[in-house]
């Protein structure tokens, strides 16, 4: 019996033990390598629909504060802070998340997440309206969707590619895949204008509001950056997820097992690839513009940095990672000489994974253990 | 009674305290509004494959602070630097950061060409500040959807190669190779040269585009056909050096012609065997090191005397050196002429610098109807001097070098790798 | 690989070299050698870089992403010590030594104490290579900086049949490629160090119960690695000039050489070497705008149908 024929018996069974009065039946760990505590659901007999469940189980105080700092910051700060350094890190974030998912989640670090974003954002360039005459003149919301549609084909090529290799291999083909994107995008002057790229990309003015002004493009990139958090959390809950961090753990037991490793795999690249791609539109939106040297290896090198800086164990670590290295590039400058801002960088880099591999969150962690009392909650093997 | 003497001396003094205080402050006010700094955001890019040029454009806009003693119509200048690293969503964010977070009230800058696009497009979305270009040179800047508060005072690309094509002429070489960089900046050079060499009846047979930053020439010399006369070199001074080792030792012996960055002292310093054979090298540009002008020597000498060798200067200012001083020095004449009165969304000081005769170092300059400046170029050749040594002398200086190369709108087309084409 | 899908493979990719290759010769033969020269010149830059990349990764599993930051290193130095003595043997020394020390300070401070841990390997030389760019960029500023051929290298050689005339220095960089390739070959198939090594890669404690210390054998390696790449450093330095962003460009090609040809395969690097010289040369004579997507379309073609390379060995 396949492991797919497996679950929908379990699942179908209990479906009918439940009988049919409609009462969802109690969530079934879908593979042997379930990693952490069984789930023991306090809200399962309880009569609410489905994803209100979800919500309950997953939003706790902390949550609820975040949420409320995050909707009366820009109230509160100046309009280049909520422009350039809050929404800037919410869509670094956003593309970085997309990192963690893949290689926190998928036991797959991919160097090709900003180039994926920078597909969508010529895309969108290519097709929608820019300055320069190459563009299509598409209206914004076709546009958008075929960007978006297109940079996620593209990723799941690149996994599909990409998927047979492992470690340092699959970083270095995905290296290579950013790489040469790079070069097309520089060289090419008849799809991608070469060395000037395209200026002049702007959000549309929908509703009566312009949606480059700082307080609607925040309000934008903290709605997707929410989504995408959410998205994930959700994601590595349902049986694909669980038996996505399966084949991270151990391919070949679930291989045995009878789950199909590379289709895994190759969806999680599109998954990610989808959200890389909403971080794309919306970087060329922040921008107004897209040149080759928003792809370039830097960058890629930049995404793998604040995924690792916040901690590739949790959605939350991408954000802080874009939060730091947004504050740390608009504020070097004026705290030490701007040219050594890739020193300070690449120090800070360095000591996070010298001694602290988990980031920021893991640093955090082991303070809490060392100071807090419940080991339950910072037990390093949780996954949550 | 007491109480009553207490209550009228308190009250007294209180009225005392508070018309002095109210007087202080009105005179400290007033004292201080007239002297309240103003501050200039200078961006330069002090990351990346620019970063020694733009450490050299810092120099520049300092030295103008300097030669005004750091005051300008009775107001204290205040410096504010940024960087870029030549990409254009990096100096777009360094600018917004200058005009949003540090206040300033105006802007000179950025150095790259892609650069200054991406700026000129910014400086659309906020109409009361002004911003003056810093070394940025590419043509499309100023002329295709020029930005009304966005000035250049220095020359671009093309308006640096006017004179060369005549000179290549009078040397007698009809047929052109050209070899240079696949970006703005050498496709604008490119045009300025062969606008005029073309319609003098020259011939350019082959260009080869190089990628951005490769530094194996090897290909491009085997593809140099037998049959032209010069070759028009179009790279960095440090790349042109590359070129030159690698022809020599493939065995090429033609003769070059350089853009305006090629003839440097890398290039003068040269030590290979083919030395003798730069002699008669001829070139353009916005300036020249042996130009006879005594505006030229004054800024050379203070420049000399700011930043020694020893500081970290070079020998002689560069051209991002004289670009930045430039404009700087415009931005404070104008600044100068309306009294330092920022005020009215600066729309007095933007008047100012429309009509302003800007006397700088190699001649005056003033803007056209894009703000774009109409200035000087020189055509220099590499002669040997008497100690033995390489170096450029003036053969002839053009004046009134404007946008559109001399010739009619209709006529212009703004450089690409295939305009202007004539084999 | 069956017989008639190894045929298929030589057809399909044999093939069209063939084709363009009569085309090229019947058009313009002087450019087709040439060009051929140029690629396999450059290729035996590419393989000292890259045999050293191989000799740590392929036999002690230690990822080494500063390897491009160790090939600057070298140049820069030599750069240096060629400007103050004027012997270009001696700045050749002195880039081989100042990488081979760097990479023995790297191996025994930081990548000793991550053995196995690939990822995390991985990760802490891209931070050492971030900073170790910035500080050579603080050192150097980011001129450029050219290093002058010795006087015998100097001027190109003359009434060589078709092409006329090449650089000296050039052919030089042939002989010098050919010979390190023998030697490293000769090292480690012939040699008791060479044995050494590949047995305590194949089973480590065994190596030391026989009473070898393998500390000591691994960390001569990865000197001789670094080394290399501070050697190429000083020989790309007067050929391709040392500028901030070498140091990628040379990592890049080295993973490029190092993952066609197969990791731990001193022939697999000669092989991948060779095929990316001439790729690139090719590209940029016969079109220059492509040639650089051109290389790595090859390396992920060879990545997707061949994970492990061409001569690769598995793990």
């Amino acid at each position: 019996m396949s492991a797919a024929q497996w679950r929908r018996a379990m699942n179908g069974g209990l479906r009918h033990a439940a009988g049919s009065s409609g009462q969802p039946p109690v969530r079934v760990q879908a593979s042997a390598v379930a990693s952490g505590a069984a789930a023991v659901d306090p809200y399962a007999d309880s009569d609410a629909p489905r994803w209100l469940k979800f919500l309950w189980r997953t939003l706790s105080a902390r949550h609820v504060l975040t949420f409320g700092l995050a909707l009366v910051f820009p109230f509160v700060a100046t309009p280049f802070f909520t422009f350039q350094v809050a929404a800037q890190a919410l869509v670094l974030g956003l593309i970085a998340l997309s990192l963690t998912f893949l290689g926190g989640y998928g036991g797959i670090v991919s160097l090709a997440q900003m180039s994926v974003a920078g597909m969508a954002g010529y895309a969108l360039a290519i097709l929608g309206a820019s300055s320069t005459p190459i563009s299509l003149d598409w209206p914004w919301w076709l546009a958008v969707i075929f960007a978006v549609l297109i940079a996620t084909v593209c990723a799941t090529v690149i996994g599909w590619l990409s998927v047979r290799t492992e470690g340092i291999y699959t970083i270095m083909i995905t290296l290579a895949f950013g790489v040469a994107f790079y070069y097309l995008a520089l060289q090419n002057y008849t799809l991608f204008n070469g060395f000037q790229g395209f200026q002049k990309v702007y959000p549309p003015h929908v509703l009566g509001v312009n949606w480059r002004d700082p307080l609607p493009f925040y309000f934008l990139s903290l709605f997707w950056a929410m989504a995408g958090y959410f998205a994930v959390k959700w994601i590595v809950r349902t049986p694909f997820g669980v038996a996505l961090q399966g084949v991270r753990d151990n391919p070949r037991r679930m291989a045995a097992l009878g789950f199909n490793v590379v289709a895994h795999r190759v969806a999680a690249y599109a998954v990610a690839g989808f959200m890389a791609a909403i971080g794309g539109v919306l970087m060329v939106w922040y921008n107004g513009l897209i040149t080759p040297g928003s792809v370039n290896t830097g960058w890629q090198i930049n995404i793998l940095v604040i995924a690792v800086l916040g901690g590739m164990r949790h959605p939350i670590g991408a954000f802080l990672g874009a939060i730091i290295f947004v504050l740390l590039q608009t504020f070097a400058i004026d705290l030490i000489d701007r040219e050594r801002f890739n020193l300070v960088i690449g120090v800070v880099f360095l000591a996070i994974v010298l001694f602290s591999p988990d980031g920021l969150l893991g640093l955090w962690a082991k303070l809490r253990r060392r100071f807090g009392s419940d080991p339950s909650v910072t037990s390093p093997s949780h996954r949550q | 009674m007491i109480e009553e003497t207490t209550v009228k001396m308190t009250k007294r003094i209180w009225i005392h305290s508070v018309v002095g205080a109210a007087t202080a402050a009105a005179l400290t006010s007033v004292a201080w509004a007239q002297g309240a700094p103003v501050k200039i955001g200078v961006l330069a890019t002090l990351e990346g494959p620019f970063a020694a040029g733009g450490a050299d454009g810092m120099r520049g806009a300092e030295l103008a602070i300097r030669q005004r003693g750091g005051v300008v119509a009775g107001r204290k200048i205040e410096m504010v630097r940024a960087s870029s690293n030549a990409n254009p969503d990096v100096a777009v964010n360094a600018v917004r950061k200058l005009v949003e977070q540090d206040k300033v009230d105006l802007v000179v800058g950025p150095l790259s060409g892609g650069e200054g696009i991406a700026v000129k497009d910014y400086s659309k979305t906020q109409p009361n500040m002004t911003f003056i270009n810093g070394g940025s040179g590419a043509q499309a800047t100023t002329l295709q959807n020029p930005s009304p508060n966005f000035f250049r005072f220095n020359t671009e690309g093309a308006q640096w190669m006017v004179g060369l094509g005549k000179a290549a002429v009078d040397k007698g070489y009809k047929r052109v190779m050209v070899i240079a960089e696949d970006y703005a900046f050498p496709y604008s050079q490119v045009q300025g040269f062969m606008s005029e060499f073309c319609r003098l009846g020259g011939k350019v047979p082959v260009k080869a585009w190089v990628p951005l930053g490769g530094k194996d020439y090897s290909s491009v010399i085997a593809r140099i056909p037998k049959d032209v006369d010069a070759l028009l070199v179009v790279l960095g001074g440090a790349d042109a050096v590359n070129f030159l080792n690698q022809y020599e030792a493939a065995g090429g012996d033609k003769p070059m012609m350089g853009g305006s960055i090629t003839v440097s002292q890398d290039v003068l310093n040269y030590r290979g065997k083919r030395r003798d054979s730069l002699v008669g090298t001829i070139s353009a540009g916005p300036y020249a090191d042996s130009f006879d002008g005594a505006d030229w020597k004054a800024f050379v000498a203070d420049y000399q005397k700011n930043y020694p060798v020893s500081a970290g200067g070079y020998p002689s200012p560069s051209l991002f050196a004289l670009v930045y001083y430039t404009n700087m020095k415009a931005a404070l004449d104008a600044l100068e002429q309306v009294k330092g009165d920022l005020s009215g969304g600066q729309a007095k000081y933007r008047e100012a610098l429309s009509k302003l005769e800007l006397k700088m170092p190699t001649g005056t300059v003033k803007l056209d109807s894009n703000r774009q400046a109409i200035g000087t170029t020189f055509v220099t050749e590499v002669v040997k001097d008497s100690k033995g040594d390489l170096t450029t002398r003036v053969l002839r200086k053009v004046d009134n070098v404007d946008q559109m190369l001399g010739m009619k709108r209709e006529e212009f087309q703004m450089g690409s790798r295939d305009v202007p084409a004539c084999p | 690989m069956k017989w008639g899908t190894r045929a298929w493979a030589w057809l399909l990719i044999g093939g069209p070299i063939t084709l363009f290759s009569l085309w090229a010769i019947v058009d313009n033969p002087r450019l087709y050698f040439i060009t051929l020269l140029n690629g396999l010149t450059l290729a035996s830059l590419y393989f000292i870089v890259a045999s050293g990349f191989t000799l740590v990764f392929g036999l002690m599993r230690n990822v080494n992403l500063a390897h491009g930051s160790l090939y600057l290193l070298g140049g820069y130095v030599g750069f240096f010590v060629a400007e103050k003595t004027g012997w270009w043997v001696l700045a050749l020394a002195a880039g081989f030594l100042a990488a081979a020390l760097a990479g023995l300070l790297l191996q025994t401070l930081i990548l000793r104490h991550m053995q196995g841990q690939d990822l995390r390997q991985t990760m802490v030389t891209i931070g050492l290579s971030i900073v170790v760019a910035d500080l050579l960029l603080w050192a150097f500023t980011a001129q450029v900086h050219q290093m002058d051929a010795p006087e015998w290298l100097q001027g190109p050689i003359r009434n060589i049949p078709l092409i006329k005339a090449y650089s000296a220095y050039r052919l030089s960089l042939l002989a010098a490629g050919i010979i390190i390739g023998v030697f490293l070959w000769w090292l480690l198939a012939r040699t008791t160090v060479g044995a050494m090594i590949r047995a305590g890669v194949d089973d480590r404690q065994m190596l030391a119960a026989s009473g070898v210390n393998v500390n000591l054998v691994f960390a001569v390696t990865f000197m001789l690695g670094a080394g290399l790449a501070g050697l190429g450093g000083v020989i790309g330095a007067v050929e391709l000039s040392m500028v901030p962003g070498e140091d990628t460009r040379l990592l890049l090609a080295s993973l490029i050489v190092v993952i066609v040809g197969g990791m731990g395969s001193v022939v697999g690097a000669a092989l991948g070497a060779v095929i990316l010289g001439l790729a690139e040369t090719y590209g940029l004579a016969y079109a220059p705008t492509y040639s650089v997507v051109f290389t790595f379309v090859i390396l992920i073609l060879v990545l997707a149908f061949r994970p492990r390379g061409i001569l690769g060995k598995p793990a």
